[in-house]
């Protein structure tokens, strides 16, 4: 199958010659979480992101072969890096894509920087991959946890919330989240009154609300992902949270969990995406092909999955060649611009820079189908959206 | 102000009762695995996922039935329970002649058979699942606010609990079901229908599960791996308790959760580990368990 492509690409190579042909076979990998928490919002969806990005940039008509291959991580740091290491060493793998845990990110990150080869995170948190563990082989796509932090804590800030309670997942992401929005608060005027550690997976969280609800901080924050924040998110609202006076915070909440939670629990909660199915005609109909095939809309990782391979593609096919070092450079010198995050860039620290949103979820009343979940309230300029680069403590900024 | 160990006795008070509700979680689930084993001599690892099917089939009582929560307690553990039925009919009974080992094998088989059919059906992110409008809200303890809906929980997996306990300890169904235990040929002489008392004493393990799972649903996150994250610590808690104990695996179920929903107030990094090391301190001191007797 591949080598037929190859031969095809090939012929083709040679009839169209007088044309800017590249003639070049890549092979992508996008290794992700695909049957624990984070299968949702990666897993299947981001592969099918992957080959729409292919099919979208008619990569064969322009001699470019592509093979996309997947693996399951199974959110575990050790996996990936076994795993990143034998796509790189036996398989001939040249990009890693999505891989969400951060944990799991750092340590591809690492191998990827070793092996020099190209990985472009979009499942990934921890603003890190472009702060102190940055490389010039990691390009971090879709969103970080500073960005999060920033776009939500600073609106609730600004609205009046200057006591905090944090309940943090105990690891890598959880971890960075409540320190960047601890620093919002701070700087905000704010103040964080307390914060508990809760092992990574959790079911009951009952133990942690009750001491945010006894600290009487005004806003209650959860650092956590996925099924973590589906799950203190619903016993938050069964204890009687937002009843009391406190308002809710989710600084790392993805379509897919609200839509679980359904709006009845999830009403009012604050929250910040780089992308939602619902915010123009081109996101509407991007999604609208997505969910065909995959059965529901399309999470902001799995966007971003899709715009970095055209971004990588575009790369490619100027260059002619796929050498990562090339490539690398090429995809920070050219602006990046598709249809679902808009115009952007990508700068020397590997962070993609484009527009945040601050959503609220919508009241059950108000919402007109099953996806019809979040109000847009503001749009946070691109300039903003992100960690100014010099802050982060990234090596490769001089 | 007067502290107890550091914090606060009604924020300890809170962390208790707290302790106490997760602790009934465990009580029903281990139970349920007591029984199982301490008769079939099964390590039923396929627990979680009948508990998440549980859950599951109150959503779908919900969603394409139009069947609230109130029917969905007492139809779910049916609808699972004749699921267990036909399992052990059809795999497990198969197996009995053998080592633990390939029960254990089988049943692990089937738990990641149920969770991949429920993942492709359904998603991973979970369905929402409020909870019944007689029990929203909840009371003010002067120490803590108390979700009705936790005290029910409390309250229903305690009656379930005990009338367990007591059909199997104190009746005459239940002085057949612990001969048969010890001895199924003779009981059988008696002209007692062995095989289907086992068959449906599985399928009553089962529906157990069943029963926690649609108690779950309204609080937890209805996902197909949510019996998976539970399985390997309600495993603990029937292993403190000594396998096959019924009485041991009530009383340690709620003494563990106890236990963890303290470790989350003085040190919650350690909350999903301070259960199994419990666990080995208990197999190092009592091999049999606190509550198993020495074969």
């Amino acid at each position: 199958m591949k080598k037929t492509g190859f031969l095809i690409a090939s012929l083709a190579a040679t009839l169209f010659a007088s044309t800017a042909f590249a003639d070049v076979a890549v092979k992508l990998g996008v290794l992700n979480d695909r049957s624990g928490v984070y299968s949702d919002l990666a897993g299947e969806g981001s592969v099918v992101a992957a080959q729409m990005a292919v099919e979208d940039y008619k990569a064969a008509d322009k001699g470019i072969t592509v093979e996309i291959i997947s693996a399951d991580h199974q959110n575990k740091p050790d996996i990936a890096s076994n795993i990143a290491r034998q796509w790189y060493d036996q398989d001939g793998v040249d990009v890693i894509l999505d891989v969400p845990t951060s944990s799991a990110a750092l340590a591809v990150a690492e191998i990827t920087r070793e092996k020099n080869k190209v990985f472009m995170n979009s499942g990934g948190g921890t603003s890190d991959l472009t702060g102190k563990a940055c490389s010039p082989n990691t390009i971090h796509w879709t969103y970080d946890s500073w960005q999060l932090a920033h776009g939500t804590a600073s609106a609730i800030v600004a609205n009046g919330g200057k006591s905090w309670f944090f309940v943090t997942a105990d690891y890598a992401f959880g971890q960075a989240m409540e320190r960047d929005a601890s620093e919002v608060v701070k700087e905000g005027g704010g103040e964080v009154l307390g914060s508990v550690r809760h092992p990574f997976p959790g079911t009951d969280f009952s133990s942690y609300l009750l001491q945010a609800q006894s600290s009487g901080a005004q806003v209650v924050a959860f650092a956590n992902a996925g099924g973590d924040t589906v799950n203190s998110v619903k016993q938050a609202s069964e204890f009687g949270l937002a009843q009391s006076g406190q308002q809710l915070a989710g600084l790392l909440v993805f379509v897919n969990d609200v839509h679980s939670l359904g709006l009845q629990t999830a009403q009012g909660l604050m929250l910040t995406e780089s992308f939602y199915w619902d915010l123009n005609d081109e996101t509407r109909a991007w999604s609208a092909r997505f969910e065909e095939k995959m059965k529901k809309k399309p999470s902001m990782v799995q966007a971003g999955v899709y715009a970095s391979v055209l971004h990588y593609l575009k790369a490619v096919e100027a260059l002619g060649d796929k050498d990562p070092t090339k490539v690398l450079a090429k995809m920070k010198e050219m602006p990046t611009d598709d249809i679902l995050f808009g115009k952007g860039m990508i700068r020397a620290d590997g962070r993609k820079i484009h527009q945040s949103y601050l959503f609220k979820v919508k009241k059950p009343e108000e919402s007109k189908g099953e996806w019809d979940l979040y109000d847009l309230v503001s749009t946070i300029p691109a300039e903003q959206s992100f960690r100014p680069l010099d802050q982060g403590g990234c090596s490769l900024v001089k | 102000m007067f502290e107890l160990l550091g914090i606060p006795p009604q924020a300890l008070f809170g962390q208790l009762l707290l302790g106490l509700i997760n602790g009934a979680f465990y009580a029903i689930l281990s139970l349920g695995l007591a029984i199982i084993f301490g008769l079939l001599n099964i390590i039923n690892f396929a627990h979680g996922a009948q508990y998440m099917l549980g859950a599951l089939a109150s959503w779908v009582l919900l969603n394409y039935f139009g069947i609230n929560y109130w029917w969905a307690l007492l139809l779910a553990p049916i609808v699972v329970g004749i699921l267990g039925v036909i399992l052990e009919r059809l795999l497990i009974s198969r197996l009995y002649h053998l080592d633990h080992l390939y029960g254990l094998l089988l049943t692990f088989g089937l738990a990641l058979i149920i969770q991949g059919l429920a993942r492709n059906e359904y998603g991973i992110s979970g369905l929402p699942y409020t909870i019944p409008s007689q029990l929203s809200g909840g009371q003010n303890l002067g120490f803590m606010f108390l979700p009705n809906y936790r005290g029910w929980v409390v309250v229903a997996s305690l009656v379930v609990c005990l009338t367990t306990w007591f059909v199997i300890e104190k009746t005459r169904l239940g002085a057949y079901l612990r001969a048969a235990t010890e001895n199924p040929t003779l009981v059988g002489a008696f002209g007692i229908n062995v095989p289907r008392m086992i068959t449906l004493t599985y399928g009553f393990g089962i529906a157990l599960a069943a029963f926690a799972g649609v108690l779950a649903a309204p609080i937890y996150s209805v996902n197909p791996n949510m019996g998976a994250d539970l399985i390997i610590v309600v495993f603990a808690v029937v292993v403190i308790g000594g396998m096959g104990s019924i009485l041991g695996s009530i009383v340690t179920g709620f003494g563990l959760g106890v236990i963890e929903g303290l470790t989350r107030v003085f040190y919650p990094e350690g909350s999903s580990v301070v259960i199994f090391v419990i666990m080995a301190i208990v197999l190092l001191v009592k091999p049999a368990g606190l509550f198993g007797r020495t074969a």
